[in-house]
């Protein structure tokens, strides 16, 4: 047995931090969330020259023909500095969407160009609050024009293309919009981490191309979508990580009753929960990496279950964090919010805990 | 990233399974617990049979009873036993904790002689350390011990001592030098139980059971020659006792977890399977996170370990969430059967009783082998790095050390 991930793997990992402690500052992270674009496009233009975009797409298709395993340690990477950087959009939900549902020859035209940074990718599926139920969606593509408004869809504003969910004549499928075509409107939303931000994307008559291998919806959303639940946990508990070390430094340095706050067992205890959160979720995280690297049939339960606990340790560790620095805490001019906001807007896609909760549930019971 | 086994290791793997399949009991449908007495008896058979052949304490070297195999090999092993009805595991505290003391402090002539009969159970070892004024603040303890020419001269009395009533040996931890500071006053020493001035009592836990004891010393003699380590050299002595236990408590904490899973699966309750109950299913992936998390924590630590690093008190972790989802689990599991979840009959309940006695124990393991809040103390000052709470007693004598009102 070794679960842990390689030398070279971890080479990568630190590559990636050194590159986002130098271009990914908390005043640039901090700028997104008044800029008004959800993203930061100079930040984007510069990860997409170190091409991480390309780090699970095969040398076939241009790509770095690395792994899911190197990609996860990325993640946890971006998490850490809550990246304003539309990957999540483009790398793990777009990219992976035309891997699972897009024919060998869609694939073959369209991947080289997110491999190469040419085109940044979204996903739009759900249409209105609530969970994700396609048996209840308005959007509708006839002779390869798509009409309807969905909502919310995460980095559109980036996005040179999305991956639509709607109906055409052979049913509910996947369809590429290219978005600069006429036919397309995206319109801002406020939201809790304009560091990644919501957008709405209504079509008219846009043209759209069905994903050719995509035969059943549902199947496909659910692999897709345990897929993002390994990455995304990487990227909570690289969040948990971030949050520790900020409560750690200030209950250090802050002094009350004549000695370091960090000295109370009452602040103690409280680190050392959010850091028994974080342990539980990053040994869950490694081994949703495992099974998504190997395509293990035990990928649905690993990931449903990664995600279950990065979520609930993502949330201790960003509330409990401004807990810790007491009213500064709660000052828009301390951090502490960066990952609060991420971890809330992280929280809440592919379905809430409230769904993974019930997918780990059926997925432990039919093992 | 891998689970699998090295060539080496699943030829080890194998072999293992073809020994077990020919000498152990395979596991039942009847989970009821047996008397505490009859469980004992079995595990001094089971640990002679493992002994000769070979499995007993096996990263210890053949020399001392062990197998001198790696920590891989004990996972391994852990893994395909817990497949049977066996009390592997049972002297896991003496075997654990006394074990590397001797193997550390000892001659060899000594180690030679004990060490092998410790791994095969027929000599049983226990750890006395805590005492009823001592428990989190172990370093304060008062059993002392007086050097008289050759021998020292033991009086005192320890508490939660777990099997002592079967020990034929302990290792003791006392107060040499009440004039230093606690930490640097005391001694550590290993004492045979069948001499005069060694007397054990049973504790009555609140759930009725006895598993803890109280131990007192009445004038019992050590020989010098059973010093472990340096006079005045005890504490960190019990500090390497200690990271062995919560090693050795980590990889065998109860959960619960299975219990849950197993009555979720086969009860209905209220005319309906509790696996259909929207709460009974959010509880259980709730709980299903933490006992994979504990799980796959403990691949990562035994991976760093296996490639040479040493365990952290990381082992606290596990103790400190396994105990916590114990109790948590018993409770809950009580709440679905209704009013009669307040019922202790095996012929009645579910899983025989099952959770009602663990929720019973359960207050008993968060205290055990360092409490909740030490291990919470453990997590944020050795592997975090935070700073010490301001200590009153920090670098008075021991003798000056107020002790409220307890009598010196």
């Amino acid at each position: 047995m070794n679960f842990d991930f390689s030398e070279d793997q971890k080479f990568i990992q630190s590559q990636a931090r050194s590159f986002l402690a130098k271009e990914c500052s908390a005043d640039l992270v901090r700028d997104t969330l008044e800029n008004g674009k959800g993203y930061n496009p100079e930040l984007w233009e510069k990860v997409k020259e170190m091409g991480w975009q390309a780090t699970a797409i095969s040398e076939e298709h241009s790509g770095l023909g690395l792994g899911f395993l190197e990609l996860c340690l990325i993640a946890m990477e971006l998490g850490r500095t809550a990246a304003p950087t539309p990957h999540i959009a483009s790398v793990y939900l777009c990219t992976e969407a035309i891997k699972l549902g897009a024919s060998s020859a869609q694939q073959a035209e369209w991947l080289p160009k997110l491999a190469a940074g040419e085109w940044t990718g979204c996903l739009a599926m759900q249409e209105s609050v609530g969970q994700l139920r396609f048996d209840q969606q308005q959007s509708r593509v006839a002779n390869g024009l798509l009409t309807g408004t969905k909502l919310p869809v995460l980095q559109a504003n980036a996005a040179d293309i999305a991956i639509v969910a709607a109906q055409d004549e052979q049913g509910e499928g996947l369809f590429l919009v290219e978005l600069n075509s006429d036919g397309v409107q995206c319109d801002a939303l406020d939201s809790v981490d304009p560091g990644q931000g919501l957008f709405t994307l209504s079509f008219s008559d846009a043209p759209a191309t069905r994903l050719a291998a995509c035969d059943n919806l549902a199947d496909l959303t659910a692999q897709l979508y345990d897929r993002a639940a390994v990455l995304i946990a990487f990227e909570q508990v690289g969040g948990c990580d971030a949050s520790i070390e900020m409560a750690k430094e200030y209950t250090a340095q802050r002094y009350a009753f004549g000695r370091q706050i960090a000295s109370f067992q009452a602040i103690k205890h409280k680190v050392a929960d959010m850091f028994v959160a974080k342990e539980l979720a990053t040994a869950n995280a490694y081994y949703g990496a495992w099974a998504l690297s190997t395509d293990a049939e035990e990928l649905p339960l690993a990931a449903a279950n990664a995600r279950v606990s990065a979520t609930e340790a993502y949330w201790l560790c960003s509330k409990e964090n401004i807990q810790a620095h007491g009213g500064m805490g709660f000052t828009y001019e301390l951090n502490c919010h960066l990952y609060y906001r991420r971890h809330l807007a992280l929280a809440q896609l592919l379905g809430s805990n409230k769904v993974w909760k019930e997918n780990l549930a059926s997925r432990i019971l039919a093992a | 990233m891998d689970f699998k086994d090295t060539p080496e290791e699943a030829q080890f793997r194998s072999e293992v399974q073809a020994w077990l399949k020919a000498n152990a009991k395979p596991r039942t449908a009847d989970t009821r617990q047996r008397p505490q007495e009859e469980v004992y008896e079995d595990a001094k058979v089971w640990y002679k049979k493992i002994a000769d052949a070979g499995y007993a304490s096996l990263t210890w070297p053949k020399e001392y009873g062990g197998a001198g195999l790696s920590p891989m090999h004990s996972v391994i092993w852990g893994q395909e036993v817990a497949k049977y009805d066996e009390p592997d595991g049972y002297f896991v505290i003496g075997i654990g904790n006394c074990g590397p003391a001797i193997q550390h402090f000892s001659d060899e002539e000594t180690k030679t002689r004990l060490l092998p009969r410790m791994a095969s159970a027929e000599d049983v070892w226990c750890q006395l350390f805590s005492e009823p004024s001592a428990g989190s603040d172990v370093a304060g303890l008062r059993t002392k011990a007086e050097l008289k020419g050759e021998e020292w001269i033991v009086n005192g009395q320890k508490i939660w001592t777990s099997g002592a009533q079967h020990s034929d040996y302990g290792v003791v931890l006392t107060r040499t030098d009440p004039n230093v500071s606690k930490y640097k006053g005391l001694t550590m020493f290993w004492i045979d139980f069948h001499q005069p001035g060694v007397e054990v009592r049973p504790i009555k836990q609140m759930d009725g059971g006895s598993h803890f004891n109280e131990v007192f010393f009445n004038d019992a003699v050590i020989p010098d020659s059973q010093r472990l380590g340096e006079v005045g050299g005890g504490w960190g002595a019990a500090l390497l006792v200690l990271m062995n236990e919560r090693m050795a408590i980590s990889g065998v904490q109860p959960t619960g977890f299975p219990q849950l899973l197993e009555l979720v699966k086969t009860i209905e309750i209220d005319g309906q399977p509790l696996s259909e109950d929207p709460i009974v299913r959010t509880r259980l992936a709730e709980y299903y996170t933490k006992d994979a998390g504990i799980r796959n924590a403990t691949n990562r630590m035994l991976t760093a370990v296996a490639q040479g690093g040493i365990p952290g008190a990381e082992a606290a972790l596990g103790k400190l969430v396994g105990a916590n989802m114990n109790q948590e689990i018993g409770s809950f599991a009580m709440e679905l059967m209704g009013e009669a979840g307040a019922v202790i009959d095996e012929t009645l309940m579910p899983m025989h009783s099952h959770f009602q006695k663990a929720t019973m124990f359960a207050p008993g393991i968060r205290l055990a082998g360092g409490t909740d809040e030490i291990m919470r103390n453990i997590l944020a000052e050795q592997i975090l790095g935070m700073p010490q709470e301001p200590r009153a007693d920090k670098g008075m004598p021991y003798s000056e050390i107020p002790s409220g009102n307890q009598s010196a």
